[in-house]
């Protein structure tokens, strides 16, 4: 088992690498000065000349190239200008914040769109079947800024149910001692029990958000898959066997059709992280998202390069876990080193 | 029921708890302040190279400086602004300019920086020496009152300091009050600096001054705490105990906060949520025009069509003004057309030009008879107020045979297509600290050629007018040269002056002491929470 993760590791370093140039490049090709930037109002040419030394952005691209990977391979992702801080500090700081938001996002849409879609498929044609219809279209087709503003307006602002959306945790409360970033682990590692009630209560909208954003997609996968194995021999074998049609259901056909369903998860997932940035905007969530996009529009180098690198090592061992998921799953699929 | 494991869960509980309502309690709500903001500090340190806008904000707050602008009342009401002319002592309890006006002698007061040390000139001159060394804008804000080398500062006696000026200039003063030459604890920097003779990297993440608040904790994009430095003696003790900052990107959330009372004062908003707001009733919205501060239309006159002043003209003609102040900035402005023939001895003013289709047609036909087409930029950082008044633009030259593609782009572009100067025309909002029109021009219109003559704007006439306003001492001389190249401009027309906004914070009733700062970011020491 550990040679074949071993190996499968190994083949993604090629990718790693690949992103490494690729996103250095991109960057020094967008438009935009940083330094002039960075010079702010009434800066002379000379001053803009002194930053742009002083960034290293003066030196020819494979020297600027050759001092990032030098500084990669320390572990240094450079600096970020935008936050004044070492980009290894930013995004240690913001994923937990956008992790903990996106995994509870998906596990409200999980709960939501599987037994959905199982249903659905189950009663085929049914009103069940038109709802969940009904769901995944307007799910995916509301924006998540609209969706987000619409669910401040009416249970913030109208209702008064909700916190003011002001981030993770209500401004006259202090956070806990940092063990995991989640604040919904640290609260309870604490013992700090309002605090942790404050944490939930910021969380369920913008995670109610993401969730209806990502229903669909789950919800017509699990629906298409379970159609397909209900269609086949064996789960036919099974009833006329005289099994329980609960039993047929969810211990037979249930666990095959597992298989497409977990990859659209992985898939979901690796996407809501990095594409929250809205749901981050509307709820002052301080994730990694709005940081990479405050980055891009300041020409900001380094957090770029650091939220792509991180990003793309998050979806490799996504991935992994993903493909050893499948074992268990399904024993026929196994890893080939 | 107590059984052992829940009396054991509530004594391990326990700390924790009494911890969170105590911190709650030691510092009540009515004395804590919750501003909402777009985006916050990304430095401590606002001397330091790349420090973004709001950085200004904790300079104003947790340092001092020798001098300060004194409140004045808001003509419409709502607070206090400044003037000019209107300075007192901070950290100086008084001051002797030299009778051959070339000197100026400070008598600190006793005042303690948060480390409990005393402040003394030595601290004084480390910081002003260290403002016009460091390089970037702090270098060149110093030197834009001429204060260019550090000989100028000299440290007599540990509460004596004096500055010799370079030259007479009525901008040396004024610029002893803004945010930039504020005062350092030198020993505590120059002790954790590692090497680094101005400390940067320790100053860029610590405050070691003598302000009225203290940085309590700083999460960079998420926010900031401000507590009270209780030994602050260089002006009224502020009557907030914390201020607590929350960075908070979209607007629509911001304005929610406001409007349910949760946050006390919001800054940045969209001008057409002022005018909501204000016309809700139920919130405060104070507006100041903002002093020196005008969205122009600038017309390159070294380059591409407007290099004819014709063109120029013409375009002065065709502007919208009424309705792009009503679209863009919700009435939230002040309008620059129909000024009178003889400009006033003041910035921004209208010019003569008001919205006359006729007159630029007849122009254009003159100049440019089959008519043409070019392009208009701004910067997408700007779009809640640019993108709709382009819009106008582009639709009124249209009108006059002028054809224009709207080019929007972001920040970090936008300075290096706005260096290149070759762009036909830019819409750009310049607004300088310093409330002198000669101080305005400076900047945007002299031969000096700097980043924000955008325009690309030569001309020997207006350099020699603009120098003589800036260095006379004579009143009378100043007046006239102002006059003539105010109306100089007005005829050339390098930039078209189209509005000047008003700087607007909204807050809640209970919330008094507004002061309006040259910087725009909020002033705490002067608010209060009923």
């Amino acid at each position: 088992m550990l040679r074949l993760i071993g190996a499968r590791l190994l083949t993604t370093i090629p990718s790693i690498i690949g992103v490494i140039i690729v996103t250095f490049l991109l960057t020094r090709v967008l438009p935009g000065d940083t330094a002039a930037y960075f010079a702010g109002p009434t800066a002379s040419p000379k001053a803009i000349a002194e930053i742009r030394s002083k960034l290293g952005l003066d030196q020819p691209l494979p020297q600027q190239f050759a001092s990032y990977v030098a500084a990669l391979v320390k572990g240094d992702l450079g600096q970020s200008l935008t936050t004044g801080q070492p980009v290894t500090r930013d995004i240690a700081a913001r994923l937990p914040a956008s992790a903990e938001l996106t995994l509870c996002g998906l596990l409200l849409a999980m709960s939501v769109a599987l037994p959905l879609g199982v249903l659905a498929a189950v009663r085929q044609g049914s009103w069940i079947d038109h709802l969940c219809r009904i769901i995944a279209t307007a799910g995916v087709s509301l924006p998540v800024f609209f969706t987000g503003l619409l669910l401040v307006f009416v249970f913030y602002f109208i209702l008064g149910w909700s916190p003011a959306p002001l981030g993770r945790l209500d401004v006259f409360l202090s956070e806990p001692p940092r063990v995991t970033g989640f604040l919904l682990i640290d609260t309870l590692l604490a013992g700090d029990f309002p605090a942790f009630r404050a944490a939930i209560a910021q969380l369920i909208l913008p995670a109610v958000t993401l969730g209806i954003f990502s229903l669909a997609p789950i919800t017509r996968m699990t629906r298409a898959s379970m159609l397909a194995v209900l269609g086949a021999d064996f789960v036919r074998t099974a009833r006329a066997s005289g099994l329980s049609s609960g039993k047929v259901i969810g211990v037979y056909a249930f666990r095959n059709a597992m298989l497409p369903v977990v990859t659209t998860l992985g898939m979901v997932f690796s996407f809501l992280l990095g594409a929250n940035v809205l749901v981050e905007k509307v709820f002052a969530w301080p994730g990694i998202g709005s940081y990479a996009v405050e980055a891009l529009i300041a020409s900001d180098y380094a957090p770029i390069q650091g939220f792509v690198l991180t990003m793309a090592v998050m979806y490799v061992m996504l991935n992994l876990l993903i493909d050893l998921l499948y074992g268990f799953i399904d024993p026929r699929v196994r890893l080939e080193g | 029921m107590i059984t052992r494991r829940t009396a054991l869960a509530a004594g391990l509980a326990a700390p924790f708890i009494a911890r969170s309502t105590a911190n709650a309690q030691s510092v009540g709500r009515n004395e804590t302040l919750l501003l909402v903001q777009e985006y916050g500090p990304n430095s401590l340190d606002m001397q330091g190279i790349g420090s973004s806008q709001p950085v200004n904000g904790v300079a104003l707050n947790c340092y001092d400086r020798l001098l300060r602008f004194k409140p004045v009342p808001i003509p419409s009401g709502g607070g206090n602004t400044i003037a000019m002319t209107e300075i007192e002592g901070e950290l100086a309890e008084s001051w002797q300019v030299a009778s051959d006006g070339m000197s100026c002698t400070f008598k600190l007061r006793n005042a303690t920086f948060h480390s409990g040390r005393p402040v003394t000139a030595r601290d004084v001159k480390w910081s002003l020496d260290r403002a016009v060394s460091i390089g970037g804008f702090a270098t060149t804000q110093m030197n834009a009152g001429s204060l260019e080398k550090a000989e100028q500062f000299v440290a007599l006696d540990d509460k004596t300091f004096r500055v010799d000026f370079i030259r007479k200039d009525k901008l040396t003063m004024p610029n002893l009050a803004v945010t930039i030459p504020f005062v350092f604890d030198s020993e505590l920097a120059i002790a954790n600096s590692g090497g680094d003779p101005w400390a940067k990297e320790w100053l860029k993440n610590n405050v070691a001054g003598s302000g009225a608040f203290k940085v309590e904790s700083w999460k960079p994009g998420v926010e900031t705490i401000y507590t009270r430095h209780d030994a602050w003696t260089s002006g009224k003790l502020p009557t907030l105990r914390r201020v607590i900052a929350r960075d908070i990107a979209s607007p629509s959330t911001r304005r929610a906060l406001i409007e349910r009372g949760d946050a006390d004062i919001s800054y940045g908003l969209p001008p057409k949520d002022f005018k909501d707001l204000l016309d809700a009733g139920k919130i405060n919205v104070v507006g100041v025009p903002i002093p020196n501060g005008v969205w122009g239309l600038y017309l390159n006159t070294a380059t591409g069509p407007f290099t004819d002043v014709r063109l120029r003209q013409a375009a002065a003609w065709a502007m919208p003004y009424e309705k792009m102040l009503q679209a863009s900035l919700f009435g939230r402005g002040i309008d620059m057309s129909g000024g009178p023939a003889t400009p006033k001895v003041a910035w921004p003013q209208p010019y003569p030009y008001k919205t006359d289709v006729a007159k630029a047609k007849a122009l254009v036909d003159a100049a440019a008879p089959g008519g043409l087409s070019t392009t208009l930029l701004f910067d997408a950082g700007n779009a809640t107020v640019a993108e709709p008044m382009a819009v106008l633009i582009k639709e009124a030259m249209a009108g006059i045979g002028i054809n224009i593609e709207i080019s929007k782009v972001p920040g970090a572009n936008f300075r290096g297509e706005i260096s290149k100067k070759t762009n036909p025309m830019v819409l750009n909002r310049f607004a300088g600290w310093l409330d002198y029109p000669d101080y305005y021009l400076f900047w945007t219109m002299h031969g000096n050629n700097s980043i924000f003559n955008i325009a690309s704007y030569q001309n020997p006439a207006l350099d020699k007018l603009v120098d003589e306003a800036r260095f006379t001492s004579d009143k009378a001389v100043y007046e006239r040269s102002v006059v003539d190249f105010v109306s100089l401009v007005s005829r050339e027309v390098p930039m078209i002056p189209l509005a000047q906004p008003t700087h607007d914070v909204a807050m809640q009733k209970n919330i008094g002491g507004y002061q309006f700062q040259p910087c725009r970011e909020p002033d705490f020491r002067y608010l209060t929470k009923a």
